[in-house]
């Protein structure tokens, strides 16, 4: 039966055959308005299930945060959108035409997914402005980076980008001499750099202190609808102020989906994380 | 890019080139335009000697871009080395023709000594200076490109990768003592005549050898130099600082590992090819995976990620040998082996960076 199935999507007429669709140069098609679609995904690792039969629709321009206790598979769902971790079963696709398990990673960079890892990871023996520069969308194979020269554009463009995460008067410090929190903007800088559809950012204000954690949220919420925008976080508070819709995993799955009021409300919700 | 751009703000590296010049300049003029009873003759002897160093500077170089920028520790160098001088080698024998104890024109000696009847296959065409020129880069570089391609595609990185350059080494060590490979087993290849109808033993030849060597010396920094300076240079030292962060910002790790690897291999080569006429050997020792792991001492001892600190720490540690292993033979590895110690320990930096090189990690 699987295999008719499969042969039914493969032969439709109009569709081509997997393996002569091109994986590179690829614009994203969002013409029904929803950006990411996870169905049916499944992941286990040693017969634990971290991702279970995941199902996940996200629109194009929406901020969206996840949350969920430890375990729930959210930084899991992150490695598999991103093509770190392969899913067992299930699909994703990134608009109506791009299958991005055909992907590898750079590939799926390239097509508009930026990731902040939970630790920043910033190349600290670089510059602000350098870090930013190799983040920089453009050709990024091996002869044309080596030819790349800056002109003026897109200096206009870093520089533009310094300002957007306030680190201007840092751009010539090197990123391992900055604070804890202007790692985690520099960071953001650079996926914005890449001008993604999809920002996917892991727990940005870890660590951080109040007032960084207002900006973060300001910035945050200040892209949402130029890019779609996914936060996974801990922290409660932090959700509240920026949150407009909100998922709930629980061991792998989608346990609510709703406004920050109405997940709260929900007393599945209450069961396993809020209360307790 | 011009010659000024590259070197802008790299005052060692200047300096290093500056040196480089004087010596190409004043070392002809001592050594043949001066008496030999004159006390600033330079002796032929210490020309060729002064050439070697410069060729293991070369090699010292290519070690330094793959493993001071792009964060591979290649315990595995010497091969390349090697099989660059082993391209060398054999147009240096096919030159010899029939001035052998032999007297045989077509086959080298040892295949004489072996019985052979004809000159292998992959023999051919080594009469000719381009072709073997040719194969001085080719060789190095398809392997670096078959190895890298096969190691860095599976995602074999840190000491795992150093373990396998090492072993590639011994392999191709083993190899190479063999009668049967070609190569001329255990002795290797020597007794050398002349390159391009040039007596090896003349002292124009060897000033001549010396100047090669110090020129593509010079080259071959100023083209690392370009490659570090690019933003693929940048992306390099990105991937030896945060790997996953340069995937995950579109650039494809694995190609630009590959690149870079392949031209520092292709460095090697060169460096094998212009140290084997001025020692006049080369022998399977050259691939044992102790001068692998020499390389990478002098290398740390120079400064890490300076390029002209790798160049000085293999002129230096290099003049120490000469001098300790005639002086104290039995001390020198302990001497190594301790000032390689003490140097991890005390100046991360190495020499390099104690003498003033404040910026020299970058």
């Amino acid at each position: 039966m699987k295999t008719l199935d499969r042969l039914r999507t493969g032969m439709s007429r109009d569709r081509v055959f997997d393996f002569m669709m091109p994986t590179t140069g690829l614009e994203v098609d969002v013409s029904h308005g929803i950006l990411l679609y996870l169905e049916g995904v499944t992941v286990s690792f040693d017969g634990f299930k971290a991702i279970d039969n995941l199902n996940l629709y996200l629109e194009a321009g929406e901020l969206r945060c996840i949350i969920g206790p430890n375990g729930a598979g959210k930084t899991t769902m992150m490695d598999i959108i991103t093509g770190k971790t392969r899913p067992q079963r299930g699909s994703v696709h990134f608009g109506q035409n791009i299958d991005l398990l055909r992907l590898s990673e750079p590939e799926i960079a390239q097509v508009g997914i930026g990731r902040k890892f939970q630790k920043p990871t910033v190349f600290e023996s670089h510059t602000v402005f350098e870090n930013l520069e190799m983040a920089m969308s453009g050709d990024k194979r091996v002869w044309p980076t080596f030819r790349a020269r800056l002109n003026g554009e897109q200096k206009d463009q870093i520089d533009k980008m310094l300002e957007t995460i306030g680190l201007v008067d840092q751009r010539a410090d090197t990123a391992g001499s900055l604070s804890h929190g202007q790692k985690q903007w520099l960071e953001i800088g650079m996926l914005l750099m890449q001008d993604p559809h999809l920002l996917l950012v892991d727990e940005p204000v870890a660590g951080m202190t109040h007032q960084e954690m207002e900006r973060t949220a300001d910035l945050l919420t200040s892209l949402a609808g130029r890019h779609t925008v996914v936060v996974v976080e801990h922290d409660m508070d932090f959700v509240r102020s920026i949150a407009r819709k909100v998922t709930v995993l629980h061991q792998g799955s989608v346990l609510a989906e709703g406004s920050m009021e109405e997940v709260q409300n929900d007393r599945r919700v209450v069961e396993v994380y809020l209360g307790g | 890019m011009g010659i000024f751009n590259i070197l802008k703000g790299d005052r060692g590296g200047q300096l290093f080139l500056a040196i480089l010049l004087v010596a190409v300049l004043a070392v002809p003029y001592f050594s043949l335009a001066t008496s030999p009873d004159s006390p600033f003759h330079f002796s032929i002897y210490s020309v060729t000697l002064l050439g070697k160093y410069l060729a293991f500077a070369l090699l010292a170089i290519a070690v330094d871009l793959a493993w001071g920028y792009l964060g591979i520790l290649s315990l595995g160098h010497g091969a390349f080395f090697a099989l660059g001088g082993y391209a060398m080698g054999m147009y240096l024998m096919r030159q010899i023709g029939d001035r052998g104890v032999y007297g045989n024109p077509q086959l080298p000696d040892f295949m004489v000594f072996l019985n052979w009847d004809s000159l292998p296959w992959f023999w051919l065409g080594f009469d000719m200076f381009w072709f073997a020129m040719l194969m001085v880069a080719l060789i190095p570089g398809l392997l670096a490109l078959l190895f890298g391609w096969l190691a860095f595609r599976s995602r074999v990185t840190g000491v795992y990768l150093s373990i396998i350059t090492q072993a590639l080494t011994y392999a191709l060590m083993l190899a190479f003592f063999r009668n049967e490979m070609g190569f001329g087993g255990n002795n290797g290849l020597t007794d050398f005549k002349d390159i391009i109808g040039f007596s090896l033993q003349s002292d124009n030849t060897r000033v001549a050898l010396f100047i090669a060597t110090a020129l593509l010396l010079g080259l071959g920094y100023l083209a690392c130099r370009l490659i570090v300076m690019s933003r693929l240079g940048k992306v390099a030292v990105a991937i030896r600082d945060a790997e996953d962060r340069v995937r995950f910002i579109g650039y494809r790790v694995e190609h630009v590992k590959l690149a870079i690897f392949t031209f520092s291999a292709v460095l090697a080569g060169i460096a094998g090819a212009l140290y084997v006429p001025q020692v006049g050997i080369i022998n399977p020792g050259e691939f044992s995976p102790i001068n692998s792991i020499e390389i990478v001492i002098w290398v740390a001892i120079g400064g890490r990620a300076t390029l002209y600190g790798a160049a000085a720490g293999a002129i230096l540690v290099n003049y120490g040998k000469s001098y300790f292993t005639a002086a104290l033979p039995e001390v020198w590895l302990f001497a190594l082996g301790t000032l390689f110690v003490l140097v991890t320990l005390f100046l991360p930096k190495g020499i390099v960076g104690v003498l003033g090189g404040k910026r020299a990690a970058k």
